[in-house]
């Protein structure tokens, strides 16, 4: 495919969002994208959706630690410390 | 009690895990219960997803997760520091629960997991939102290209509605992919301890991740814009 310039079509940088964001790219991959994302709302849109969706799952709840299995651990903690050691 | 008042009961526990290991294990070993506590809260979830990929069952990886941090307790003291803390809790669950998968025979192999994703290496956003690659003036760029999401919708994103959004479409993915995005974005897993923890090498991890993440973010577009044709 003959491209203009060294520019990214939008349909490869989609699939490099995930290097991308993980810094995982040599410099000069990682330089194009920049350039490509300055000039390009679609592609600047959907990186920063990735980042808002990373964000989102981040903020997921997590559920407690159920309260008779903290309490049974809790009992195995407490009398191996006192007996102090491990064994 | 003689011992320092934590104060309000914290609900993010994880808060009050010591951010290095030195300080963390010290305290174990001083059997600090609070930071055992923390400790717990912070990883049991993950444990928990990890053990199934070896038993059958959310009780069973229950079990194996319990019987992980006893193995911790009692081991704590032999900890010699040669990895981190975590790495070591996580390598402790893997031999419990393939010990206990393989008395079951119900180990299944994460390269099941992989094969079970189908498409392997498909495009992860449709291709006809793109111009034609034999466009002449801009092939492959954007014919759809996605709708930044309003202020409105982005406030909405920690709401209830829409975690049940993001919980649903994880819930949809193929279970490798969702075991590495719940690792990496929702228990904060870095990609090297994700790699470590589910043995596949980072190419795979970061395949599944970049799959899984995109699935999420279609969900998530679907969401805030209707039934509206993109």
């Amino acid at each position: 495919m003959t491209l203009e310039h060294d520019d990214l079509a939008c349909i490869e940088l989609v699939e490099l969002v995930t290097e991308y964001l993980d810094d995982a790219l040599p410099p000069g991959e990682r330089d194009r994208i920049e350039r490509h994302l300055a000039g390009c709302d679609g592609c600047a849109t959907y990186v920063d959706q990735i980042r808002q969706t990373i964000a989102a799952a981040g903020s997921l709840t997590q559920e407690d630690v159920p309260a008779p299995v903290m309490a049974r651990l809790l009992d195995v903690f407490r009398e191996a410390r006192n007996s102090g050691s491990g064994g | 009690m003689a011992t320092w008042d934590p104060g309000p009961v914290d609900q993010r526990p994880a808060g009050a895990v010591p951010a290095d290991d030195a300080t963390l294990v010290a305290a174990l070993r001083a059997g600090d219960e609070s930071v055992f506590v923390a400790l717990v809260g912070r990883y049991q979830r993950p444990l928990v997803r990890l053990a199934m990929r070896y038993v059958q069952g959310e009780a069973a990886a229950e079990d194996v997760v319990q019987d992980t941090w006893i193995a911790v307790i009692r081991g704590i003291d032999g900890f010699e520091g040669r990895s981190s803390l975590r790495t070591w809790i996580f390598r402790i669950l893997t031999y419990q629960a393939k010990s206990r998968g393989e008395r079951e025979r119900r180990t299944i192999p994460l390269s099941s997991l992989l094969a079970a994703d189908g498409e392997p290496d498909g495009p992860v956003v449709d291709p006809s939102r793109f111009l034609r690659p034999d466009h002449p003036r801009w092939p492959g760029h954007w014919s759809a290209p996605p709708t930044a999401w309003t202020s409105e919708a982005e406030a909405r994103i920690l709401d209830g509605e829409v975690q049940g959004v993001i919980a649903s479409a994880l819930e949809a993915l193929a279970p490798a992919q969702r075991l590495v995005m719940t690792l990496r974005d929702v228990d904060g897993w870095t990609a090297e301890e994700t790699c470590v923890a589910l043995e596949i090498s980072a190419g795979n991890q970061r395949v599944l991740l970049h799959r899984a993440r995109a699935r999420v973010r279609d969900a998530l577009e679907t969401y805030f814009t209707g039934s509206i044709d993109v």
